[in-house]
């Protein structure tokens, strides 16, 4: 008799886990599976390349309904399919509609909510968030009426929102509380280049600018924004990019312990131990994700667990960053800012559009930050996991693995 | 329309044929070696075939310059003419001099030792000769009674041994060291010995090396005239009917074999072996040069090998003879007009007053100098202590070759009026000049020049003067005829003059005197263009010249004997001591000459020894903590310079060796010439340059730079700096005392950025590794790049600076630039398909190809492609 595993969430953690688990133990599990979107399941990191018109949606299918039926998955896809309840006592899980499936094991994956500004004029028509399919599907019909678009949050996703939008036609303004384009992810070098690519390209910045309030018109449409300076820009589209933030309401409607996220230990188990959580949604060691990779690395260490193996142990590693714009390549990993015990590598080349930032620690590489040439990104950010001295390839490091002759790593 | 004109090289006394084929365009030159002219045959060394890169306009002097303001050649002569007889009037004839050089042509020289000695009517006319070969005239003279190099270079394929003293031929005289390779080839019984403190390139096919102590060379002769006696090899007839005072000279070198080893610092057995040779083969060549004749005791070196060619009868024969090799392309042609200050004119001296009679009388002068005047080290003391209160400087660099050089700078500074003709512009001594007069350089001037082996051959003009330079002969006559000598300094012509230098040589001769071309006395101007390279002397009896002297045992001496010298060996004057451990030996490269103003030119001859360095035995940098490539100080009582260190077993313990060419124009602390001690050996008065006391130590700049930029940089220079010319670049290396507060404002600084827009730069900072680096590009051409190390050493300058060479850089080259290394053989990945992991394309394609992938998780599982973000699993199945 086969364990009955639900899962909450039809999003990239939670199917991964699936795909891992399948693979693992395929026979263990009958999969029951909840999801809010109305479809199979999608790379969520391609949406701005689908806004930008370089994928479709159909290209970013990573599984379509057929494949759940392939795999004996039983899929309840939808709004109205989304889950609302928990039931621990019985272990069963009951969706908005009623549907309602019993679990011995359950994994949480509901990934996260884009963070609303609490200003005034929030609410307005208009103002949106990027976080799926129904948000690209709003942006582009924007796109195809409107001219003009705001987009709150220079971070990678308000860029490649931004970056979407201009290719799509609109007059596109980005506004960022920093002077520093992705400021967790980059230095001020790095942003400024990038920050000029992009200008380049047709965006707009409105750098360490404080947003006051938007401002709509009768229909309560946003007709543009006002500034704490007095200043006021025109828009007809607001997209809020200011970051993400677990989606833990469910669980912890349902008791289990959250903080900042469903807490888990390091086999991914919440305080429940039916009950796994993956990917946005959770908060492991303190740490919270909004990156792809560390969820990638999640999904097979839950899985490990789930099919019973047992044996797999999750560290959060330090996450590269990548932006989705074609032809700007930006590589950032580890602590690219250093301190006073850190030293720092600089290779520039700005006519190449190029600029290479390494941080060093007592001889080991603990960050860097690339812009232009990211080719030797992931030999970098194995170099900062391995924790390998680099006292002997110093001087050639920042020129890239190839250049480092007899060192192989 | 290109014609081909056979001309003379000017740099060393070997005195290669040229074939030089001038082009139409202005100054375009290819040279090739005269296959037709006897010193080489077509053959051409590093430095003569890089003759038609040095013929530039760039760096040359083409105007006069009068206290530093251009003048008409009527302002600068009128000055120079009224300025020397002023001082004439005021403190006599003694207190000018005329300070020349062995690269004047002979008619050059001619008119200015005639005016110096015959009409101004002072002795006060040396030549930088005197640092070259003063020693070995002396010695002749006293041997022999006149400075005559008995043999002819066909000797070298005519012996049977060839013994190398004090000459690193290899590189200094490198077409006669070719003939010799070459003879040896032929003749493999050829022995050839090296004597020389330093294993140089000239012992790769020695036979023998004795590297003796430095100095020891009259012990080591003596000791082997002592053998010669015990042996039984001498040639008793000889020494009989052709010699005098071979007695004396046997009893001063009384010396034994164990004896010459513990002097020389020799092995035993290798002292035997040399003598056994030289007293078992009859055809014996002894060649020698500065290495003998620049010492306190020179001419005694000199004389000790000639006494042991005297005493086996092994000269003036095929294949025999003490042999002299000039270090410059007229040396012999300046001792022949008299150009040293102990001489008169055509072999004759002040030792003599018939000769000087003679010379009057030729030259219907009443005004006739009667005795020597100041030689060169003398002559700038004179200076310096203001007894000589004008000089005129021609073609030549002693602020740079003479010893003591500081002190020589400083004379010239203090001096009331000094004059330098030149061809190049900006010399250490023309720097110091008040009046610069532009003379005609080789591929101008026109004349002839005399080699080791007394061969006179014609120096062609190749092109028309450039600017307003002038033929030195020309300029010497306009002073001279300002200063009242219109008569007498009428020359229109270098033939008019080479004709009177005849006539001079063949007046009252009758073989009373080994110079003797009387046989152009009257040579037709169109004879003198088309004169054919000729051995003197070329008289009646010789009409076509003379390959060998003393064939017939006779002599120039009163007696008309050889003269045995007896010889007491003295040590170089100077002794390490404490304070100064080390003997500093100086000497040429083989890329360089003299002081570089032409050689530094050719960017190809930079490339042997870019810096100035200093060569030290290994044991010696461990005693003094030198590491190679680093740089060290070198001190001796009289001044100081730096150099790069350089670790060789070829150098002795306890002696060092720099390189004589490096001045103020190329390197900020290379000029060996101010360590050197003013000692001269007391007959020849040449300069002891082989053997001053010195120390050496470490030299710590707080960082060390290199740029290379395709423009001469006109920049700040730090305190160490070197500067180098090379392909299509410049080449600076640098080092400081102190850090600069911003190495990138430092960098811009240096490399004069004028922030053009078109202007790119690159740049690398470690600042905790001590590093920083930056690369200048203009539309992606390589411009400059600066290169800075605090800690570590630099990279190799090979690659970068072979990118100078092309037009724009391939991104791979400009990518890894700043490493200083070329790109290393990485293969082509293709367009990268995998962003996360960096597989490429052409990768995915072979992958699938040699394991036969046939899914994206194949693909991924094997190279990890398409397993971060999966945004390319499209472009993967696209592959597939």
């Amino acid at each position: 008799m086969k364990q009955r595993l639900v899962v909450i969430g039809n999003g990239m953690a939670g199917m991964r886990t699936v795909e891992e688990l399948l693979s693992a133990a395929p026979d263990k599990y009958h999969i029951t599976v909840f999801g809010s979107e109305p479809y199979g399941n999608y790379n969520r990191i391609m949406l701005s390349s689908v806004l930008c018109g370089e994928k479709t949606i159909e290209d970013i299918v990573i599984n379509n309904r057929q494949w759940y039926l392939d795999q004996g998955i039983t899929l309840h896809a939808g709004e109205a399919k989304t889950a609302t309840h928990i039931d621990r006592k019985n272990k069963i899980v009951a969706a908005q509609d009623g549907t309602m499936a019993g679990y011995d094991r359950l994994l949480i994956a509901t990934g996260s909510n884009a963070v609303i500004a609490q200003i005034p004029g929030n609410d307005l028509e208009g103002v949106i968030s990027f976080r799926d399919i129904f948000d690209v599907n709003k942006m582009l019909s924007y796109s195809r009426s409107h001219k003009k678009a705001v987009v709150l949050g220079g971070g990678l996703l308000g860029l490649e929102a931004a970056n979407g939008l201009v290719l799509r036609g609109m007059d596109v303004t980005v506004i960022h509380n920093n002077e520093v384009l992705l400021n967790r992810q980059m230095d001020k070098p790095a942003a400024k280049m990038l920050q000029t690519e992009l200008e380049r390209r047709g965006l707009k910045f409105n750098m360490a600018a404080k947003l006051q309030r938007l401002v709509g018109d009768e229909l309560n449409h946003i007709t543009g924004v006002c500034f704490d300076d007095g200043s006021q820009l025109d828009c007809d589209l607001f997209i809020m990019a200011i970051g993400v933030r677990p989606n833990m309401a469910l669980a912890q409607q349902a008791g289990i312990y959250c903080e900042r996220g469903i807490v888990v230990n390091d086999t991914l188990q919440s305080y429940d131990p039916s009950i796994y959580a993956v990917g946005e949604c959770i908060q492991h060691r303190g740490d919270t994700f909004g990156l792809v990779a560390p969820l990638f690395e999640q999904a097979k260490v839950c899985a490990n667990h789930l099919s019973a193996h047992g044996a797999a142990e999750y560290i959060t590693l330090p996450t590269a960053t990548k932006l989705k714009v074609t032809g700007i390549n930006l590589f950032s990993v580890g602590d690219f800012h250093g301190d006073e015990q850190s030293e720092s590598i600089f290779f520039t080349d700005p006519a190449s559009g190029i600029y290479k930032k390494l941080v060093i620690k007592a001889n080991k590489l603990v960050g860097a930050v690339l812009y232009g040439d990211t080719a030797d990104g992931s030999w970098y950010q194995q170099l900062l996991e391995n924790k390998e001295s680099i006292a002997t390839i110093r001087a050639e490091l920042i020129f890239g693995k190839a250049y480092v002759r007899d060192f192989n790593v | 329309m290109s014609k081909t004109i056979q001309t003379t090289c000017p740099y060393c006394g070997v005195g290669c044929g040229i074939s030089a084929k001038v082009g139409q365009s202005l100054h375009q030159l290819e040279i090739s070696g005269d296959v037709t002219h006897p010193a080489n045959f077509g053959r051409l060394c590093s430095k003569g075939s890089a003759l038609g890169e040095t013929v530039e306009l760039k760096g040359r002097l083409l105007e006069p310059t009068v206290y530093g303001q251009h003048g008409s050649w009527t302002e600068a002569l009128d000055l120079v003419a009224n300025s020397f007889s002023r001082i004439i009037e005021k403190y006599g004839a003694d207190a000018v001099a005329i300070y020349g050089s062995g690269q004047l042509l002979t008619e050059d020289y001619y008119v200015a030792n005639k005016l110096m000695k015959g009409f101004i009517g002072s002795g006060n006319m040396d030549t930088n000769s005197r640092l070259c070969m003063s020693s070995s005239v002396a010695g002749h003279k006293r041997a022999f009674g006149s400075d005559t190099v008995p043999g002819c270079y066909d000797d070298f394929e005519q012996a049977e041994m060839i013994v190398l003293i004090g000459s690193n031929a290899a590189w200094c005289h490198p077409v006669s060291f070719q003939r010799i390779r070459a003879a040896k080839e032929v003749n493999p019984a050829l022995k050839l010995v090296v004597i020389d403190p330093r294993r140089t390139a000239s012992c790769d096919i020695a036979d023998l090396h004795l590297p003796l102590a430095s100095g020891t060379d009259a012990n080591l002769f003596n000791g082997l005239l002592q053998y010669l006696s015990k042996h039984q090899a001498l040639d008793l007839a000889y020494i009989d009917a052709h010699t005098e005072g071979f007695a004396d000279a046997l009893k001063a070198a009384a010396i034994d074999l164990e004896q010459v080893a513990a002097v020389c610092g020799l092995n035993k057995d290798d002292i035997q072996r040399f003598y056994d040779w030289f007293a078992n083969h009859k055809k014996i060549v002894s060649l020698y040069s500065q290495g003998i004749n620049q010492s306190s005791s020179g001419t005694d070196k000199v004389n000790a090998i000639i006494n042991c060619h005297l005493a086996t009868g092994s000269i003036g024969k095929p294949g025999c003879g003490p042999f002299s090799l000039t270090g410059q392309p007229n040396a012999m042609g300046g001792r022949e007009v008299g150009g040293l200050s102990h001489q008169l004119a055509a072999h004759m001296d002040f030792s003599s007053t018939d000769d000087i009679e003679r010379v009057a009388r030729f030259w219907n002068t009443q005004n006739i100098a009667r005795k020597p005047g100041y030689p060169a080290v003398d002559l700038f003391d004179a200076i310096y202590d203001g007894k000589v209160k004008a000089v005129w400087i021609m073609g030549t660099n002693p602020v740079v070759s003479l010893p003591n050089a500081n002190k020589v700078k400083l004379a010239l500074k203090n001096c009331e009026f000094v004059v330098v003709s030149d061809c190049i512009k900006d010399t250490d001594t023309t720097a110091l000049a008040h009046v610069l007069l532009p003379a005609q350089g080789w591929s101008e001037k026109d004349g002839t020049v005399t080699n080791s082996e007394r061969r006179i051959s014609r120096q062609r003009a190749l092109f028309d003067g450039s600017g307003n330079a002038k033929p030195d002969w020309w300029i010497i006559s306009q002073v001279a005829r300002r200063m009242g000598f219109e008569q007498e300094f009428s020359y229109q012509s270098p033939v008019e003059i080479f004709r009177e230098h005849a006539r001079l040589s063949g007046f009252e001769n009758n073989g009373t005197r080994d110079f003797d071309i009387s046989a152009f006395a009257d040579i037709t101007e169109q004879d003198y263009q088309g004169l054919q390279p000729t051995q003197w002397p070329v008289n009646q009896a010789n009409p076509q010249g003379r390959s060998r002297m003393f064939e017939d045992g006779k002599f120039f001496t009163v007696s008309g004997k050889a003269q045995f010298i007896a010889i007491t060996p003295c040590l170089p004057v100077h002794s390490p001591d404490q304070h100064y451990p080390l003997i500093l030996n100086t000497g040429r490269l083989r890329d360089q000459w003299h002081t570089m103003t032409r050689t530094a030119i050719a960017a190809k001859l930079n490339q042997h020894k870019a810096e100035p360095f200093v060569e030290l035995h290994p044991v010696d940098a461990e005693r003094y903590g030198l590491l190679a490539n680093t740089l060290a100080g070198i001190e001796s009582p009289w001044g100081s310079m730096i150099a790069r260190v350089q670790l060789t077993d070829s150098q002795q313990q306890g002696s060092i060796f720099v390189p004589m060419h490096w001045t103020e124009q190329y390197a900020s602390h290379g000029r060996m010439g101010a360590l050197v001690n003013p000692i001269v050996d007391p007959i020849s008065k040449q300069p002891e340059s082989k053997h001053t006391p010195v120390r050496i130590k470490v030299y710590q700049p707080v960082y060390q730079s290199f740029i290379l930029s395709r423009r001469e940089l006109n920049m700040t220079m730090p305190d160490y700096w070197v500067k180098i010319k090379g392909q299509q670049h410049y080449r600076y290396e640098l080092a400081g005392m102190s850090l600069p507060e911003n190495w990138q404002d430092w960098a811009k600084n240096k490399l004069c950025d004028s922030q053009g827009e078109t202007v790119q730069w690159q740049e690398y900072q470690d600042a905790a590794g001590g590093h920083y680096r930056a690369a200048r590009f203009v539309n992606n051409q390589l411009e400059s790049v600066i290169f800075i190390a605090t800690k570590t050493e630099l990279p190799e300058r090979s690659w970068l600076t072979s990118l100078f060479a092309k037009t724009a850089l391939e991104q791979g080259q400009r990518r890894v630039l700043l490493t200083g290394k070329p790109p290393v053989g990485v293969a082509d990945v293709g367009t990268i398909v995998c962003a996360c992991f960096n597989v490429g394309a052409k990768t995915i394609q072979t992958a699938i190809k040699s394991h036969g992938l046939k899914t994206h998780q194949q693909v991924g599982l094997c190279l990890k492609a398409g397993t971060n973000c999966g945004s390319c699993i499209p472009e993967i199945k696209a592959l597939l």
